[in-house]
């Protein structure tokens, strides 16, 4: 039989994503995908899978897995840990940033990931699911791509694709290109320096309207801080804080035009709203400002109640930050090693360098009516 | 061609602002605009740059900051359509899709003769004689915001939006006319039911529509428009038979 993961609980939102529909926004599809893409890359290089391959994301509470059939490489992103247990009855602890090898019959049991946000469990070789305009993608709301365009429910089968690295096993074959470590396939793998998210406020660069705003507004917006509120969703992050007053004779109201996740949009209530993963393609609403690419990922450590505060920066610099950004990433993928079970590693060390959190209020899927009852 | 603005939405996409009003003019100066940045996409000319996408005023290149840079593409876009002469004439196929106007799906008909203070019959003679263009998808998958609705019909959108609208609704608000993909909230006035689905995964393009088509609707009974509903399924008929000319 097939090795494959047998869903016992399957979460309050677990889906399949990968980087998204990134061809189809001309037919108003979303783009969609995880939230944080350097999660992504760094627990597909721990499974030797392509950078862009899918993975489960998780919301609020973590699903319970069991493998059938044969082995199957999982990882955790830095939000993630877990038990595996083993039909034995033994178990072990599975830390962020690891991918394991979970034999035919053990549980995996997720924790909640950290601080009630979301979380990856990446699958060696991804999963054998139909691509839908080129992903794997889920986007609920019109129910298609990832599994049934839907979450995960139990009883729910996962295939992962065959691989190499799964079929070598024990024999080394399939041993990862990215350890220079020399990790074996079968053995536990670790991101020695997983990638550290940058601190401080998030950087935005100002517009596409930024004429539409006062110069007030502008400056309360660069400098006051803004909180989550509970009306965020894969769609986006509502924010309370000051209002922000758009420019006399301009409105709240802009000929619709194109949005891309990080766009922060303010409609006539003066509270701004950063559109994310599941946006619509075009919106109606003025943007004050977009957070640049290297700080998308931060958003998806942010929960309910966190404190966000934005700092203008030009384009130059946030090119210059999507260029660091990945060259960190490099490292990081560069410093995945093999990891002993006895516990030589330094787990708090590890745990330390965990950025990764969480959003979303996704038990609320469809909390922005403006958006819904608005199409124009 | 008249560029207004070009901005940026930070290191991910450029806006490029090409009109003020939506209209005939600014769909013709997008759709312009929209040929020609494909066209160099397609030859590899436009560095960074995954997909063009387009709204009702303005075209939106999304880069990959890590291939391009938005002052190398910014300077790029103005020199391919600062000089181009906007193309009025048709871009898209012809599609003439059955539209039921009955009051079981037409629900809003009556409610909007009123206010209109037309006859009913008048509200959808006016509707089906227009030949609507498609100036953007979005909102949803594969739905089209087609412009060409006649002065008189043109309302605000209801003051009570509907929790459910269903699937395939024609609805009009703001000069506009939109088809619904699938059942969503809504708060434009229903004219009628279209049958045929405008985003079909299956599809190798799942919308039906491109921005760029246009639209005229062909009234049919609520039984004939079952009976399209079953050879759809049937796959008797594919959505293509209701094409009526293919892009020039």
């Amino acid at each position: 039989m097939r090795q494959r993961l047998r869903v016992l609980s399957p979460g309050l939102r677990t889906l399949v994503q990968d980087t998204g529909f990134r061809r189809s926004r001309r037919q108003g599809v979303p783009l969609s995908g995880v939230l944080d893409r350097t999660a992504l890359a760094q627990v597909n290089a721990l499974l030797d899978n392509p950078a862009d391959t899918e993975a489960l994301e998780i919301a609020l509470t973590s699903p319970t897995l069991v493998a059938e059939g044969g082995p199957v490489r999982v990882a955790a992103s830095g939000a993630v840990s877990g038990m595996v247990k083993t039909l034995k009855g033994d178990s072990r602890p599975l830390h962020p940033w690891t991918a394991t090898t979970l034999l035919q019959g053990d549980t995996l049991n997720l924790s909640a990931p950290a601080r009630g946000g979301t979380g990856l469990l990446g699958i060696g070789g991804g999963l054998d699911l139909p691509r839908v305009m080129g992903s794997r993608a889920t986007f609920v709301r019109a129910g298609f791509g990832g599994l049934a365009g839907r979450a995960l429910r139990a009883g729910d089968v996962l295939y992962p694709c065959p691989t190499p690295t799964i079929n070598g096993i024990g024999t080394g074959t399939g041993a990862g290109s990215a350890s220079g470590a020399g990790a074996g396939a079968g053995a536990d793998r670790i991101i020695a320096r997983p990638l550290a998210l940058a601190s401080g406020p998030i950087r935005v660069v100002l517009g596409p309207q930024r004429e539409w705003f006062t110069d007030v507004a502008i400056e309360t917006f660069v400098t006051q801080p803004y909180s989550v509120t509970p009306e965020t969703d894969r769609m986006g992050m509502r924010l309370q804080g000051p209002t922000l007053a758009h420019a006399p004779g301009k409105g709240a109201d802009i000929i619709s035009d194109g949005i891309v996740p990080g766009a922060i949009q303010v409609p006539g209530t003066g509270r701004p709203i950063i559109l994310l993963a599941d946006a619509q393609t075009t919106g109606g609403y003025p943007k004050i400002a977009t957070v640049i690419s290297a700080d998308l990922p931060r958003l998806a450590a942010l929960v309910t109640g966190d404190e966000i505060r934005f700092a203008a920066v030009t384009l130059k610099q946030a090119e210059a930050a999507a260029r660091e950004q990945r060259a960190a990433l490099d490292n990081a993928v560069a410093s995945i090693c093999r990891a002993h079970r006895t516990g030589e590693i330094d787990i708090d060390g590890l745990a330390d360098a965990n950025l990764m959190g969480g959003v979303v209020d996704m038990c609320r899927p469809d909390n922005f009516p403006d958006h819904l009852y608005d199409p124009e | 061609m008249d560029i207004q603005a070009i901005r940026p939405l930070a290191d991910s996409a450029i806006t490029v602002d090409l009109a003020h009003e939506v209209g005939p003019y600014a769909a013709a100066s997008v759709g312009t605009a929209v040929a020609l940045l494909n066209h160099e996409l397609e030859a590899g000319t436009l560095p960074g740059v995954t997909e063009i996408t387009r709204a009702f005023c303005s075209v939106t290149l999304h880069y990959d900051a890590l291939d391009g840079s938005h002052e190398a593409l910014a300077t790029r876009i103005a020199d391919i359509l600062a000089p181009a002469v906007v193309d009025a004439g048709p871009t898209g196929r012809a599609w003439r899709l059955p539209c039921c106007y009955c009051d079981e799906y037409g629900t809003d008909l009556a409610a909007l003769a009123a206010r209109l203070s037309l006859p009913r019959d008048e509200v959808v003679r006016l509707h089906r004689e227009t030949t609507f263009s498609v100036h953007a998808l979005g909102f949803l998958p594969g739905l089209p915001f087609m412009g060409g609705l006649p002065e008189a019909l043109n309302v605000p959108r209801r003051t009570e939006p509907r929790v459910r609208v269903p699937a395939g609704s024609v609805a009009i608000a703001n000069g506009l006319c939109v088809i619904y993909p699938w059942e969503c909230p809504g708060g434009w006035h229903i004219v009628g039911r279209c049958p045929i689905p405008l985003f079909d995964v299956s599809r190798p393009s799942p919308a039906l529509l491109d921005a760029g088509d246009t639209v005229r609707f062909e009234p049919v009974s609520a039984a004939r428009m079952r009976e399209i509903e079953d050879e759809l399924a049937r796959s008797a008929v594919g959505a293509a038979a209701f094409m009526e000319a293919e892009k020039p």
